[in-house]
């Protein structure tokens, strides 16, 4: 169980982190979303007990910040940015020395060593040393080092950034594996990663909480939600399609995009589909597909950061 | 010892000999003390077995290659960033800023260790007081410890290796000459006795002066075990005040 209340983080004059409270809870998995120095990074240092907050309290599962850090310390796992590591160590050195501080030793450090090599696949690399690692690889040992000790609470800034597809996939399938038991926070620039992984989003701007809810509540407040998307065999929408599918009836309004028609209609309107598609029959439009828009979270995430004052 | 403070030494003492840096040093410090102690230091025109031209040129010798092996004990963490991942592992600060600065201090213990070569020879030569050489070796090592503590300080200060070695380098001078003429010469008559005998008082000079000679006093002893610990406090200090830098 976490618990914050009214956090705030300045430096200098300048305060990035303004007066965050949540709590949350096991089971919990939380996607951090915000545009770049919204200070999803800095709550995440200060969550792990790296910067003492200017003001404000923390506690991780009762044990109160900065007074009891290493016990609190001691319950997570934590992908710092840019999943900084001993470079000059080999990825098998690295480990084996996290899972001795973490309290490992003798046949139970090789255990824990081992399941996190094998969970972040890293066996190939095991004997080069980190600064010779590629991008993903040395994010993958970063990773590797947060989920050893099989943490109550993990703490993952960005952590699929610069990882292949399957890695991607990898890592997202890890975290929605963990059990019920675990609190997860993880910071993205992948807005399709907190659908995929994540059961609750919160988007920071300019240090503060602009948005606090499930993913799918939070696609809901797009105004793509219900939307009917159309796109045309060969790509080319016709002029007249745009005219006429503005005028129906129930339209409010019509959006060309690079390759499909997007129509958006008036509140409290059902059968929109039907009557389109009746229209495209009737005016021989070649249509590829035509499908209704759950939201996109991308516009959602330009309506709640765009604009607001640091 | 702690397990947690072994951990940390051994991590810390391996990443010296995985860089060139430990055999650059090594030998660097090899050739150095060979060259004071032969040349400068007429070992053998005195005609006399012992080890003290070697000794006598320590101060000297360690005023800027200890800074080049503390430098980087935290300064190269903050450049990397590896400082958030260490700091935020659950490791009492007191056992990380020891384990640190015993790695350094072993480190430069081996070094010191490497010049037994020259012990042969005079044993060799002559009929040294073995007793007298063992005391010096120790002071020796005690005051390297303390240029150390003083290194890890400034390294925590920032995150560039060369500001940390340039302010080591400062500080350390500063303590060695304390109790030089020049400068106590340059604080007599406008500040307190009181002030004056506290400054002759902290020069590592000395208090080495004696150790060079093979008197390991308890009262030089205690002041460099202080030296030492009141530098690793105040390291531990600056971590807590600078950590995101
Ligand atoms: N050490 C520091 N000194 C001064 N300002 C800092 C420092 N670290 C961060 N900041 C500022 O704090 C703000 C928040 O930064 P933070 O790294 O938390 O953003 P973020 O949300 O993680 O952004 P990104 O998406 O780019 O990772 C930024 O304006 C940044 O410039
Ligand atoms: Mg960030």
């Amino acid at each position: 169980m976490i618990q914050v209340k009214h956090l705030s983080k300045a430096y200098g004059d300048l305060l990035v982190v303004k007066d965050l409270s949540f709590n949350l809870v096991p089971g919990e998995i939380l996607g951090f979303l915000g545009p770049n120095g919204a200070g999803k990074s800095t709550t995440m240092k200060m969550l792990t007990g790296f910067l003492t907050p200017t003001s404000g309290e923390i506690s991780i599962w009762g044990h109160r910040l900065p007074e009891e850090s290493l016990l609190a310390q001691s319950r997570i796992g934590y992908l710092p940015e840019g999943a900084p590591c001993y470079e000059e160590m080999t990825p098998a050195g690295f480990l084996a020395f996290i899972a001795e501080v973490r309290g490992y030793s003798g046949s139970d450090a090789t255990a824990a060593v081992d399941r996190a090599i094998d969970t972040m696949s890293l066996g190939s690399v095991l004997h080069q040393k980190i600064e010779t690692l590629s991008k993903g690889y040395k994010r993958r040992v970063g990773l590797a080092q947060a989920i050893l000790h099989e943490p109550e609470i993990l703490i993952l800034d960005e952590p699929t950034d610069g990882l292949d597809p399957n890695q991607k996939h990898q890592v997202r399938e890890m975290i929605k594996g963990l059990s019920k038991e675990k609190i997860v926070i993880i910071s993205t620039h992948i807005l399709e990663e907190v659908t995929a992984v994540c059961n609750r989003v919160m988007v920071l701007a300019a240090g503060r909480i602009v948005s606090d809810s499930t993913p799918a509540d939070l696609l809901a407040k797009s105004s793509f939600r219900d939307a009917i998307s159309l796109s045309f065999q060969g790509e080319q929408i016709p002029n007249e399609a745009v005219t006429l599918l503005g005028e129906l009836n129930g339209v409010k309004n019509v959006m060309v995009t690079a390759d499909s028609l997007v129509i958006f209609p008036s509140p409290g309107q059902v059968n929109l589909l039907a009557d389109i598609y009746e229209s495209a029959r009737a005016h021989g439009w070649q249509l590829s597909s035509i499908h209704v828009e759950k939201g996109r979270l991308d516009d959602v995430f330009r309506s709640l950061t765009e604009g607001v004052a640091a | 010892m702690s397990r947690i403070l072994r951990t940390i030494l051994k991590r810390e003492l391996q990443s010296y000999f995985s860089t060139a840096i430990a055999y650059v040093f090594i030998l660097i410090f090899l050739v150095l003390s060979g060259l004071f102690t032969f040349y400068i230091g007429s070992f053998y025109e005195r005609q006399q077995a012992d080890l003290a031209p070697f000794f006598t040129f320590h101060p000297w010798l360690y005023l800027f290659l200890i800074p080049a092996i503390a430098m980087r004990i935290w300064s190269e963490e903050r450049k990397s960033g590896s400082i958030e991942l260490l700091l935020t592992l659950p490791i009492a600060r007191r056992h990380l800023v020891l384990g640190k600065f015993l790695a350094a201090w072993l480190f430069a213990g081996i070094a010191l260790l490497l010049t037994f070569p020259l012990w042969l020879t005079v044993n060799y030569l002559g009929d040294p007081d073995n007793g007298v050489i063992l005391a010096s070796y120790i002071g020796s090592w005690l005051m390297a410890g303390g240029f150390i503590a003083i290194g890890s300080c400034m390294s925590a200060l920032t995150k560039s290796q060369v500001i940390a070695f340039v302010l080591c380098s400062f500080v350390c001078l500063l303590f060695v000459m304390a109790g030089f003429p020049l400068v106590l010469n340059a604080f007599k008559g406008w500040v307190p006795l009181v002030v004056l005998d506290t400054l002759a008082s902290l020069s590592f000079l000395t208090h080495f002066a004696a150790v060079s000679k093979g008197v390991l006093s308890l009262q030089d002893f205690l002041f460099f075990v202080s030296v030492i610990l009141v530098w690793l406090g105040a390291s531990s200090i600056i971590l807590d005040i600078k950590k995101g830098g």
